[in-house]
Parts: structure tokens; sequence; C-alpha cells
């Protein structure tokens, strides 16, 4: 049996070692427009006006490139890098916590940005960003950013609370009633991270540097602060509907969550409102990224460089409820973005944010604690 | 030399092929069963010993990395606290909502099969299938409505000034919490909403064979409605109920998306499986985890052919 299974082990071994792609060349020059590109995309990312009409950044971009597009949307990370292993696609909207994977893996090549004019107007703060950027290569262009906020129903707080404590440590509230069962936390073992940075700022003789990079002493207490948060937290969100219907008739009353919902609840009249607290908070940052053996790469170059100089930056950010990666599109009325709306969805706050990626064992400092520990831990906390 | 043919020979690819069919019965059938023996063989069971020699390997603590050598390691990380609680609670709550639907569906299959005639039982059978026909997706969603603490239950339970009666359910240590949409007792309901119908078919099938004079005998030889119900009836519809069992216990063990949206958050089989073989990469661990339902399954069913559910279904 032994021998058997190693032998399936090594035939995998050298199937994979055989698909193993060259490293891809990067662009010199455009070619012709092939007719044709095909992205993987997190839902209402590439919109063409079918679900509501005014949101539509993809006719006038097939109009003036004559390339087709064909979207296939992805629910995870793990969904976008699984169909880029796959191939058969162009670009691909990647997460922090999928992208390094991506690049490791060898399934995008580098992007040439002298052939994407309006790289210049890509946010400063974002050119060399460690999830797309890998010894001064970069590997795709900035798409969209945003915050994972401290929402709060302001019937109960009538000014914002600026410490994510309410949602950690059992207190209670300004209305006078305890806070538990009243809270929520995020349903993922990303979280780990939140409770890190709340501790970063609490507990200095942790050391932490990094939410993404623990050693086993601050990985133990980040999982103390969460077994602790167990006891007042009802339900984990995971499904962004979900909390807004538990924001609304559950009662619930603060939780980290994205600008997402709190736009959503707030176009239904629901009082909330949404802040960074002053220890700063977790975020996502999605990149555009290109295939190694994409078929179609001068329409998909066409395409980075239309996702930085049309309406898409600014009409986005306000139907995903994201930050442009084009701090112009805020205020250029290229789109419905205003300043105000930026600002709602957190662009004042890029230097609080902690951006995720994936933690690995291999940190700078050595010895951090792997993801995959991360989530059974995690499990264990929510079972507690 | 074969004995001569009658006829001489058709002439045309298609008769010359069901000529040959005709001589070589075996063979044809073999043909016939060959797409499905392969579809068994290959896409389904080979599919499932893909997956099962998984979970032999291991994931290296350090680097993540999956390692390709049989070890035991995997299943010995099943009985850690954290990881078997999540089995004991799925088994659990998966023999509770069997042994809830199983009380529910009997007085509701007995009255279909006794009682209702012509478009009754018409409107019986919509009633059970309705439900099936609808999303399931928006079936639980309706569900968390109903029991938010906000919700329309708890709304019903004051107007009837019964709120006292909610608040100390709910105060149940483990099967209660802050609201019915967030504690295993919300999480049972919904299973067995949506898993009643599965439960209430095999049992009319099995109730619809038991002969009426037998339940007249019983009486007769001086039974009382207990005892004939307890020596006759339930005897005879046993196979039914088992087989629904199989429904509701499997479909219980197996699903990840209604514990999500109804219940306390902490973990259930499926969504373990679920975040294990995701970003995390341990996807012994998930095969693992697999495992488990499929050898109770093994268990069950064995348990239920020898209690003669499948000449049930």
């Amino acid at each position: 049996m032994t021998k058997f299974l190693n032998l399936c082990a090594s035939g995998l071994a050298l199937g994979a070692a055989l698909t193993l792609p060259a490293q891809a060349e990067m662009m010199k020059q455009l070619g012709k427009p092939e007719g044709a590109l095909s992205i993987v995309a997190w839902p209402g990312y590439i919109e063409r006006g079918e679900t509501d009409p005014a949101y539509d950044w993809v006719t006038k971009f097939e109009q003036t490139s004559g390339c087709k597009i064909e979207v296939k949307t992805a629910g995870t990370s793990d969904e976008m890098v699984s169909l880029m292993n796959q191939g058969g696609f162009d670009l691909v909207t990647a997460s922090g916590d999928a992208s390094l994977r991506l690049i490791a893996g060898g399934k995008v090549q580098p992007v040439n940005t002298d052939l994407i004019p309006d790289w210049k107007r890509v946010d400063d703060r974002l050119k060399d960003a460690p999830w797309h950027t890998v010894k001064g290569t970069h590997y795709g262009v900035p798409f969209m950013w945003g915050p994972n906020v401290l929402m709060y129903n302001t019937d109960v707080f009538k000014t914002a609370p600026d410490s994510w404590d309410i949602v950690f440590n059992e207190q209670n509230l300004p209305d006078g009633k305890s806070n538990a069962g009243r809270v929520q936390a995020y349903d993922g073992p990303i979280y780990i991270a939140d409770a890190a940075i709340y501790l970063k700022a609490h507990k200095p003789e942790l050391g932490i540097e990094n939410p993404y990079e623990l050693n086993e002493t601050q990985y133990a207490a980040a999982l103390d602060l969460l077994k602790g948060q167990r006891k007042l937290v009802s339900r984990y969100w995971h499904d962004a509907m979900v909390q807004v219907d538990d924001f609304k008739n559950e009662g619930v009353v603060a939780s980290s969550s994205w600008p997402f919902q709190v736009n959503l609840l707030k176009a239904d009249g629901a009082h909330v409102a949404s802040v960074v607290p002053k220890e700063g908070a977790s975020g996502w940052a999605d990149t555009l990224m290109l295939h190694a053996q994409a078929k179609h790469p001068t329409c998909a170059y066409m395409f980075m460089e239309h996702s930085l100089n049309s309406n898409l930056q600014s009409d986005l950010s306000v139907w995903f409820g994201a930050v442009p990666s084009v701090p112009s599109a805020c205020t250029d009325k290229s789109g419905m973005q205003t300043a105000e709306g930026c600002d709602a969805n957190g662009l004042k706050d890029f230097e609080k944010i902690w951006f995720w990626r994936t933690p690995t064992s291999s940190c700078e400092a050595g010895g951090c604690v792997p993801y995959h520990r991360w989530v059974s831990d995690f499990i264990a906390v929510m079972g507690g | 030399m074969t004995s001569p043919a009658i006829f001489a020979p058709r002439s045309g690819v298609l008769a010359r092929a069901a000529d040959w069919a005709i001589r070589h019965p075996r063979m044809f059938v073999f043909l016939m069963v060959l797409p499905i023996v392969l579809w068994l063989g290959i896409v389904y069971i080979g599919a499932l010993i893909a997956l099962l020699m998984q979970s032999f390997f291991s994931i290296d603590e350090f680097s993540g990395v999956v390692q390709h050598e049989f070890t035991l390691k995997t299943y010995a990380e099943l009985l850690r606290p954290s990881n078997f609680a999540i089995i004991a609670r799925t088994v659990a709550m998966a023999a509770a909502v069997t042994l809830a639907s199983a009380v529910l569906a009997f007085p509701m299959a007995y009255f279909a099969a006794r009682y209702a005639r012509g478009k009754w039982k018409a409107l019986f059978y919509i009633g059970v299938m309705l439900p099936l026909w609808s999303s399931y997706l928006v079936k639980v969603y309706a569900w968390k409505l109903v029991l938010a603490k906000e919700g329309i239950l708890t709304w019903i339970f004051a107007q009837l000034h019964l709120s006292w009666l909610l608040d100390a359910v709910l105060a149940i240590p483990v099967v209660g919490g802050n609201s019915l949409s967030v504690s295993y007792l919300g999480t049972f309901i919904v299973f067995v909403y949506i898993w009643l119908p599965y439960m209430i078919i095999p049992v009319q099938a099995a109730l619809e064979r038991v002969p009426a004079p037998l339940l007249e005998a019983a009486s007769d030889l001086g039974a009382t409605p207990k005892q004939s119900f307890r020596m006759v009836l339930l005897p005879l519809a046993l196979p039914g109920i088992v087989a629904g069992s199989i429904f509701t216990f499997s479909l219980t063990l197996g699903d990840y998306i209604i514990p999500q949206i109804v219940g306390s958050g902490r973990l259930f089989i499926g969504q373990a499986v679920y975040t294990q073989q995701g970003t995390a990469g341990n996807i012994p661990l998930a095969a693992a985890f697999t495992v488990v339902p499929i050898v109770i399954m093994g268990v069950y069913l064995w348990g239920a052919r020898k209690m003669g559910a499948f000449d049930a279904l």
C-alpha cells in the first residue's frame, strides 16, 4: 500500500514538474487586438449595465478596442487560484491572499508598465505594493482596495467608537447594556490578524510588527483574545447579506464589516455608520493580473489601461463600496464617485490599513505560524 | 466452421451489427453495460478513491506543503478535541433531526395513507412536494427572517404574551442562545423543515402497503389501539421509517449551508471540509473529514438493510 501510494505521489510530482511553466517573458510591445478577452473576477467587478444600466464599464471598451469580454466570476480566492491553474483565462482580479500564490506558482507574467500609459495615475502607495511586486518586478495593475471597517449602530453609539475594544472585550455599551450577543466577528481564519492588530496597539510587550507574521507567543495571545470574544459573539458573519440582515433583525450593533454592507444598510435607512478605529484595521487590495499563457495579451493590456483611464475606477468604487486605485477618479467626474464617497469608503485611512496576505512560515523574522494552523485554530475558537 | 445460416447475411453496416448482436447476446449485454460501469468506476468511484487516498497523506506542520507519504497522522488529527467536537456535533444533530422527522412524518403519512382520498390525496402530495420545488437557499433565508431576534416568531410570541416562554427556551444551555436564529435550536428547526418531505414519502409508501384488515383483525382479537400500533403497524412501517431516515440522516451529515446561515457559528462536518480544502490547502484533513460521514453512513446502511429498508424505497 505504501509503495503504491508513493508511486502515485511520484507520478503526481512528475506531472507537476512537466506542467511547470517556463517563466513567461514580459511583453515588449503591443500587437493587434485579438478580438476577445477572458477575465476571472469577483462578482460585481465587471459590469456591463445588465444588473443596473447606470453601472457599465465594459460596453465602451468593447466598442473601442474590439475585444469581446467574457467574465468568469469566482466566489473565493481559492477558486480564483484554481481557475488560473486550469488556464484558458487572460486576466484575474486577485486579492492579496491569492496574488503571491499565483506569482509563486508561475501562473502570472510580469507586466510591462511602459505599455500602460496611465500607470502614472495609480496611487503612489500602491505602485510597489508587496502583494503584486516581487523583487522590483510588477505582476499586475492595482484594481480596487477597501478597509474592513468597524460598523456600528448610531442609536447606540452617539459618538463614533474609537477602538475595536467594543467587539473584543465584554463591557457595557453607551446604552447601558452589555455587548454580549450584540457584536459580530468575521468568519474566516484571517480574522486572527484583526485580533493581532488590536494587540499590537494594546500589548506592545508582545512586539507584534506585522499582524500576518506572528510568532508562537503573539499567535497564542491573539487566540486568547478571540476565545474571550467567542462568549460575546452569537454568530460569525460570512455572507455580506446575512450580516446586513443581522444588523436589521438580530439586534447586532457593532462588528467588523465592509463599506459594501455599510452603504447597503444606509441606503435602506438603517442607523449605521462606520469608522477605522485608532488601532488600524485589516483590508483587502485586488490586483489585475495577466496569465502567463494568456491568449489575448494585447486585449489584456488594453483592458489594464482601460481600468485606469475610464469611468471604471469611479463607478466601480461606488458600486462595490471600494476605493479606487487611481485617486483622481474620486474627483475627476469620470464616473459617479465623489471625494466624500471615497472618504466614506476608506481613502483617508490608507496608512492605518494592514492589507490581507496569506501567512506563511517563511517570514522575515522566521518561524511564523503558517496559515493552515490559523485555519484549524480558528475552527477551535469558533467551536469554543 | 459455424453452422450455416438459413438466410444469407444481410448487407449494410447497421443490419450486420444487428445480426451480430442477436447472435452474441452476452457481448451485446456487455456493450450495453460498459458505459455505465465506466461511469460508475472511473468518474464516481475513481474520484472518490482519489479523494480517499489524499486522507492518508499529511500536511507538513512547518511549510504547509502536502507530503505524499502514507501516514495515519491526519486521522489522528480528527481526534483533536476541536475536530472531534465537530464530528460529535454533526452526528448528534443528524440523529436529532432524523428522530424529529420520523415523529412528525408518521401521523401525516398515516393520514394520507389511510384517510385521504381523491383530491385530498392530491393536495397532500402537492403540500409535501411544494417546498421541494422552490430554491433551497430561499427557504433557508426565509427561515432566518422568521427566527430572527426581531423576526416574526418573536413578534407572535410577544403578541400572545408568551415572550417569557421563548426566553425560557433560549435560556437552556447549549441548545439555546441569543435568539432562535443563532442557536442550535434554530438550526434544528430549519433542518427538520427542509428534510421532512424525504421522510414523509417513504413512510407513506410503507403505510400504504399495510393491509387494513390486519389492523381490524388485531382489534377483533382484543388488542387496544396502542397495542395494535406497537405490535402491528409500527413493525410493518419500520422499513419505511428507516428508508426515510437514510435521507434525513445523510443529508444532515453533509449539509454546510444551513448551519452557516442559521446557527451559532460552530462548524459542522461539511463546513469543516469546505474550510480545510480552501486557502488552508489542508486537503488531507478535508479528505479525512469526508471519510467520517462515509463510514457512518456505511454502518447505518448496513443496519438499515438488515431492517429491510431497501424493500420500502
